[in-house]
This record gives C-alpha cells, sequence and structure tokens, in this order.
C-alpha cells in the first residue's frame, strides 16, 4: 500500500509541502492564514516542529479536542480511586464522560473505589436561578452517609458554575470542617476555559497543590517509613494496566514506588509524594505542572520517561538510575537484560510483518512522540504525528528527540485535513481516537485507537510492548483488508495460462 | 378584543420605576383596559402598590419548592388587585447568589406557554434598573414588548441609564420588532429639568411623552402601598397619571428605533445645559498636592 519508503526524503518534503498547500486552498482566506502555522514539514536540526500551538480552533471547523472539565475529571482527578469526583452542573457531562478512560484499578467499587461511578449535582433550572451551593453541600452529606469509607470528595465543575458564581470553595470549607478535615477540593474547571482540556490539566495540578499539599502540615512526620529509593509515577493513567507494567521494572531495579499518579492512585499517595526522591515524569503535558511545584517546593527532582518499546524503555531506566546509586544503576542494567530475551522474541515475530510499514498519529498529551519509538523497535515508520493540545515545548521535544527530517506536522488537525492527509499519503496505519477510527476503516485503512489502546493494553513496559507488537500486526495484517475493495474497482484477473 | 399592547419600563434603580409604572397602569385599568403586571425584579416589589402587598408567591421560588417550574399552574403564581390588574412577580435568588437574569428567562417563557397573555389589553414587564445581562433584556427582545418607557430624571446618572438602555434597544430593534416609546421624566427638582429631559429626548430621537411632578402624595400613597389613583383619585397628581395613561394609550405603533449618543455627546449636552462644568483637561488625573504644587 505504502509508496513512502520509494521516495527520497527531499521528495516527501516536496510532497507534504504541496499537500499542505492543497489543503489550506479550501478554507476561506483568513482561516487558511490561520490554518497554515499550525501544518507544516519537519526540518531537521531545528529545535521544534515550526507550529503554532495551544490556540483557540477555529469555529465552523471539526476539531478533536476537549474541554478543562475533561482535562481536570476525566484526566487528572478521575483515577484518584478513593476519592468521589463530584461533576458538578447539569447531567451531560458527567454522563458522557462516564468511565470513557479506562483507567483500571484495584478495590471494591462503591465501598472503597469508586472510579467506575459516576456522581453528578443535575443541575435544574432552579439551580441555575437559585444557586447550587446548597444543593452541593447536601450531596456532600449523602456521599458521607452512603460511601463512609470514600478519603475525600473533589467539585469538578462544569460552565454553569462558573457563570452563575457559585461560591464552591466556601462550601468545600465549611464540609470539610463538619467532616473533621475531610480533603474536599473544589476545582474551577469550568469547560470555556482555555482553548482545550489542556487548561484543565493546570487547574488540576494546582488544586493539588492548593488544597491537598497545602493542607499538610510542613513539619509532619511522614506517615510511612521514607527510604533513599522512594520515587513517584507521575503522568500515568493506568489505561488498560500500564501503570503497574511500569511500576514493576521501576521496583525489579531496587526502587520503591511510593505514588501513582494518578492511575489506581489514592489519596494517600498524593500526600505522600512530597517526600519522594525522584518524579518520573510520563505524561508532561498533563502533570508537569505539578512535578515542576515539587522541585520547587520541596526540591524534588524529575525526570521525563519514555516506557514504549524496548529502546527507549531501556534509555528510560538507565535515565532514571542516573539519579541513584551504583545498586540503582546495575539494577536498571539487570532489568534490562532479563527482559531483551523477551523482547528479542517479540521482534523476531512482528518486524518481518511489519517492516516498512508506514504510521500516521493524531492523539493527545505525550503519545504523538512517544510511541514513536515502538513502531520503530519495529521497523515501522510514523510518517505524520501532531497533537490535540500540545504546547510548543511538546513540539519541541517532539523535533529534538523523535521525529525524522520531513515527518509531516499537523497541530489541533480539522476532520478535513486529516482525511485528506491520509488518503493522499496512504499510510499502513492510522493511530488516533474513537472520533476518527471509522472514518479511516471505511476509507481501508487500518487504525489503531492510541488514547484506549482499542480496549486492550497494557502498551507501557515490556510486557506492555509484546502487546503493542502484536495489537499492531493484527490491525495492519488482519486479512480483512484484503476484501475492502469494491468489486467493480478491482482489477480483473489476468487468465491463467495453463502450465506447459 | 383589541390588539395586545406589550411595554415595558425600565430606568435607572431608585428613579420611581415600579411607582410611574403602577399609577399608569392603574389609569389605564380606570379607562377600562384589561392589564397584566409581569414584574421582573428579582424583589419582587413591581406590584406592591396594585395587590397592597409584597407578592409572596412568585414564580421562581414556587418553581423552586415544586421542584421546576414545569411543575407550576398558572393560577398558582397571577394575583388580582386594583382594577382587577393582574400580577405575577418573577422573583429570583437572594443578592450576591445564582443567575437573576436566568430567571427573568425562565418566568416569561413560563407565562408565555401557560397562556397567561391571553384575553389581557396590556402587558407591562418592569425590570430592574439596568440592562446587566441578556436576561433582563428578555423583555426587548423578539416578540416581546413593543415599546419601550425609559423613566429618567434631570439626574446626570438617569441620563446615563436612558442613555445605555437605548443601547439595549437599539441592539434588538432590528432583530425583533422593539421600538423606544419615548421618556418619562420622574421630577427629581433638578436645575432646569424640563428643558434637559426634553434635550436627551430630542438627542436620542424620540419625544418626552410626559413630565410628571414632584407631589408628596405619591409617598403618602406608597406608605399605605396603594396607587394615587386608589389612594386619591380626585387628587392633581392622579390626573397627572391620567394623562401619562392617555399619552401612552396613543403612542401604539408610534415607538422610534433610538439613536443612543456617545459619552462625549452626552457629557457635552450636559456642559450645554451648564450642569456640569467644561472639563480643564490639565487637572485630569491630578491629586490636590499635585495641583497645589503647580498653583
Amino acid at each position: 500500500m505504502s509508496v513512502i519508503e520509494k521516495q527520497s526524503v527531499a521528495e516527501i518534503k516536496a510532497r507534504n509541502k504541496e499537500l499542505i498547500a492543497e489543503v489550506l486552498q479550501v478554507y476561506p482566506e483568513k482561516t487558511a492564514k490561520r490554518r497554515a502555522k499550525h501544518l507544516n514539514v519537519h526540518e531537521a536540526g531545528k529545535s521544534d516542529c515550526g507550529v503554532k500551538s495551544n490556540i483557540k480552533s477555529i469555529p465552523g471547523v471539526m476539531t478533536i479536542r476537549g474541554c478543562a472539565y475533561a482535562g481536570s475529571k476525566g484526566v487528572v482527578w478521575g483515577p484518584i480511586k478513593d476519592m468521589i469526583h463530584i461533576s458538578h452542573g447539569p447531567v451531560g457531562c458527567g454522563q458522557y464522560s462516564w468511565a470513557a478512560r479506562r483507567n483500571y484499578y484495584i478495590g471494591t467499587t462503591g465501598i472503597d473505589t469508586f472510579v467506575t461511578m459516576q456522581f453528578t449535582s443535575d443541575f435544574q433550572e432552579k439551580d441555575i436561578v437559585f444557586g447550587g451551593d446548597k444543593k452541593l453541600a447536601k450531596i456532600m452529606d449523602e456521599i458521607q452517609e452512603l460511601f463512609p469509607l470514600n478519603r475525600g470528595i473533589t467539585v469538578q465543575s462544569e460552565c454553569p458554575i462558573g457563570l452563575i458564581g457559585d461560591d464552591i470553595e466556601a462550601v468545600s470549607k465549611v464540609k470539610s470542617k463538619e467532616y473533621d478535615g475531610k480533603t474536599i477540593v473544589p476545582v474551577r474547571c469550568e469547560g470555556f476555559r482555555g482553548v482545550s482540556q489542556s487548561l484543565g490539566h493546570h487547574i488540576a495540578n494546582d488544586a493539588i497543590r492548593d488544597w491537598v499539599f497545602d493542607k499538610i502540615a510542613p513539619d509532619a512526620a511522614p506517615r510511612f517509613e521514607p527510604s533513599p529509593y522512594d520515587v513517584a509515577i507521575i503522568g500515568d493513567y493506568n489505561i488498560g494496566g500500564d501503570a503497574w507494567s511500569s511500576r514493576i521494572l521501576l521496583e525489579e531495579m531496587g526502587l520503591r514506588v511510593i505514588a501513582q499518579w494518578s492511575g489506581d492512585g489514592s489519596l494517600a499517595e498524593l500526600e505522600a509524594t512530597p517526600k519522594a526522591k525522584l518524579n518520573v515524569l510520563h505524561c508532561y503535558r498533563s502533570m508537569n505542572y505539578i512535578s515542576r511545584h515539587m522541585e520547587e517546593k520541596y526540591g524534588i527532582p524529575w525526570c521525563e520517561y519514555n516506557f514504549f518499546g524496548p529502546s527507549k524503555i531501556a534509555e528510560s531506566l538507565r535515565k532514571i538510575a542516573g539519579f541513584f546509586d551504583d545498586k540503582i544503576k546495575e539494577g536498571a542494567e539487570r532489568v534490562i537484560a532479563k527482559y531483551q530475551p523477551l523482547m528479542d522474541a517479540v521482534i523476531a515475530k512482528y518486524r518481518p510483518r511489519l517492516e516498512g510499514k508506514t504510521v500516521m498519529l493524531f492523539v493527545g498529551g505525550l503519545r504523538p512522540r512517544h510511541v514513536i519509538g515502538a513502531y520503530e523497535d519495529l521497523g515501522m515508520e510514523v510518517v505524520g504525528t501532531g497533537y490535540e493540545f500540545g504546547h510548543n515545548d511538546d513540539y519541541q521535544r517532539t523535533a529534538q528527540h523523535y521525529v525524522k527530517d520531513g515527518t509531516l506536522i499537523y497541530d489541533d488537525v480539522t476532520g478535513y485535513e486529516f482525511e485528506r492527509f491520509v488518503e493522499k499519503i496512504q499510510p499502513d496505519l492510522v493511530g488516533s481516537g474513537i472520533k476518527e477510527k471509522y472514518v479511516f476503516q471505511k476509507m481501508g485503512v487500518p487504525f489503531r485507537q492510541m488514547h484506549s489502546w482499542d480496549y486492550s493494553g497494557p502498551y507501557h513496559g515490556y510486557d506492555g510492548f509484546a502487546i503493542f507488537a502484536r495489537d499492531m500486526d493484527m490491525a495492519i495484517n488482519s486479512p480483512v483488508w484484503k476484501m475492502a475493495k469494491a468489486p467493480w474497482k478491482q482489477k480483473p484477473q489476468p487468465t491463467l495460462m495453463a502450465a506447459e | 378584543m383589541s390588539k395586545l399592547r406589550q411595554i415595558a419600563f425600565y430606568g435607572k434603580g431608585g428613579i420611581g420605576k415600579s411607582t410611574t409604572s403602577q399609577n399608569t397602569l392603574a389609569a389605564l385599568a380606570e379607562m377600562g383596559h384589561r392589564i397584566l403586571i409581569v414584574g421582573c425584579d428579582p424583589k419582587a416589589d413591581s406590584t406592591r402598590l396594585i395587590l397592597h402587598a409584597k407578592a409572596q408567591d412568585t414564580i421562581l421560588s414556587l418553581a423552586a419548592a415544586a421542584g421546576s417550574v414545569e411543575d407550576l399552574e398558572i393560577e398558582e403564581v397571577m394575583k388580582v388587585g386594583y382594577r382587577d390588574i393582574k400580577c405575577v412577580e418573577s422573583g429570583g435568588p437572594e443578592p450576591g447568589v445564582g443567575c437573576a437574569g436566568r430567571g427573568v428567562i425562565t418566568s416569561i417563557n413560563f407565562l408565555e406557554e401557560n397562556g397567561a397573555y391571553e384575553d389581557i389589553d396590556y402587558v407591562s414587564y418592569d425590570v430592574l434598573g439596568d440592562v446587566v445581562c441578556g436576561g433582563f433584556a428578555m423583555p426587548i427582545r423578539e416578540n416581546k414588548a413593543q415599546e419601550i418607557y425609559i423613566v429618567m430624571s434631570g439626574e446626570m446618572m438617569a441620563m446615563y441609564a436612558a442613555n445605555n438602555i437605548s443601547k439595549g434597544i437599539l441592539k434588538y430593534a432590528n432583530s425583533g420588532g422593539v421600538r423606544l416609546g419615548g421618556l418619562v421624566c420622574n421630577e427629581r427638582q433638578t436645575d432646569k429639568e424640563l428643558e434637559l429631559a426634553e434635550a436627551m429626548a430630542k438627542k436620542l430621537g424620540t419625544h418626552l411623552i410626559y413630565f410628571v411632578p414632584r407631589d408628596n402624595i405619591v409617598q403618602h400613597a406608597e406608605l399605605r402601598r396603594m396607587t394615587v389613583l386608589e389612594y386619591a383619585p380626585d387628587s392633581v397628581q392622579a390626573g397627572h397619571y391620567r394623562t401619562l395613561a392617555q399619552r401612552i394609550h396613543g403612542n401604539g405603533g408610534k415607538g422610534i428605533i433610538p439613536t443612543p449618543i456617545t459619552m462625549d455627546e452626552l457629557e457635552d449636552m450636559l456642559m450645554e445645559h451648564g450642569i456640569m462644568k467644561a472639563v480643564d483637561e490639565s487637572i485630569v488625573g491630578k491629586t490636590a498636592a499635585d495641583l497645589a504644587a503647580i498653583a
């Protein structure tokens, strides 16, 4: 299917530039001018991808972005398993985001953990007119009565809360006092704030700083015996068990994981993190804020890592080990060596089936760059990538460490642009979300959901790579694609001559 | 039945909107018209003089008690007062809470959907001080009030407010049919008040419908929670309200699209009439100490 491999880099660049010019043509002049800044062809050696980002989407285009509420409730806070997160406002926001991310967790749902449950204040017209503070207080009382083992409550604001100016902070403080200093966190993540879910991540990070960290007495003894090898996993949401397959590697090399942020995480883990020796950061976009804060306030260094594919895993394990003593450094080498045979076997099996296949990505926080190494380990090539809600620092990281010369870059791609790009480039695989999946599959292009792992996973860590490789093979080499062409579009088979 | 006239009274807070409107509507009722007053102020005091009491059962308070506005019957919220004037109050949240503007929208939708405007000659909306948000602009939107009467006085802030309200009317005049009916000056006994009110009306492209002189009898009636029309029907002041009512009645369909003026034009006008002194640009932003140093 792919024609890319036969082309030189110069040819690819020329084609990609032409393609960008072509999609821009259909827009009105002003829109074309604005969108042009978000599309580019990567030039090797440049410090970023040469695109503008984190700017308001243009009305009328189909954008894939979410809102600040999605960033706070859906991403950062939602997975904290022993707290109850109230979707505060009309019912729709909570209902339609209910259990949308597969944040796996351990616990007894409805008793001591609540991730897959949905709590909402279900605003009615009278709550808008008269304000919802009394209702919010009542809901907190009901939560206390019905779910006494909850460890805390967060209030995830939907749009109307900000519009009518409800004082959710006052309600939270009063109820916290009433329930013996219980952690109750008001989060001002109204959906209309900012240009995407990205601001929601930031607001959620700030809420942890102000309503969790700042409530801990500064000199209080930790509620656990600290060790010199305590680390916290930051920015892993445990999609399909990702954090678990990451955690075991850190533990095997001799570190102790004292917290997971926030997949399968708990309030106690958040509270323990200021005593960590190192924060290891997977999703930079959604949790760099709190990592920087902990560095400034508690002096905890942080280190970005990438657990997709054996090359990046080995690189990351060594990088993390670099913050510790020889015992840990040796541990890292031991772990890498231990899994090498497994990785060799996976690659031996799948690389021949995937070699030279091309991929186009469009995902969220870290995956537009982080998964590139995993594809390359399988001999595949990422020919186009872009972020839904990335900022310039994401594109810098992408340019400096991941993408190849000539890669097509598309920030906050519109539905139209993405379809045209895929149509013209004809990659062997598209990796994006549920909203894109069926569009591309109907075009006859194999597809994997790279937000939810298409209900598979984990993809992180060595164990995850084996699953990743199998899933990509399954998508690309499925026999179904051979039948996707309409019979009347198939070339007539040349009549076979009988062998002499 | 004559065609339904929908009017609204707007004006700066404390200018005497509710008093003027209730007295005028009482006079219209006396002329035989069937009237409905829709109070759109969260304070719910737009019908106090007609009902002799502050309406307790506002649409929004009953809706909150019942669960939602859909659970209400029109009879529960509609009270009948002096000369069979029908009164409803929208009500709303206590100050500083919730969204009063949304409350106005909810209430007016409820009244329309439940046939409150049937068998009525006049619907009058009484709206709070300023058009602060979309909710309080509800009565001037499409298919609501056709004519807006702005209650004002010779005070500078009242004229600022009149100009701002005109801007609100202008905004909706082209999408809907709302027009400025005219100004009603409620005398405050400021300098050159009549002259100024007429000049203001001219600037806005409208006319001064009536100049209501100040008379303590209005306060006497108010203390008894009555209109002057009811308290002292033979008084001179009652006559003034009757004249105002006749003029409004005769003004049907004669409203105009206002031509609001800029702040500078407004200040120029006040200076022309000697209300405001010319501003010496050299002293703007200077403290007393600065000026002393210069002198």
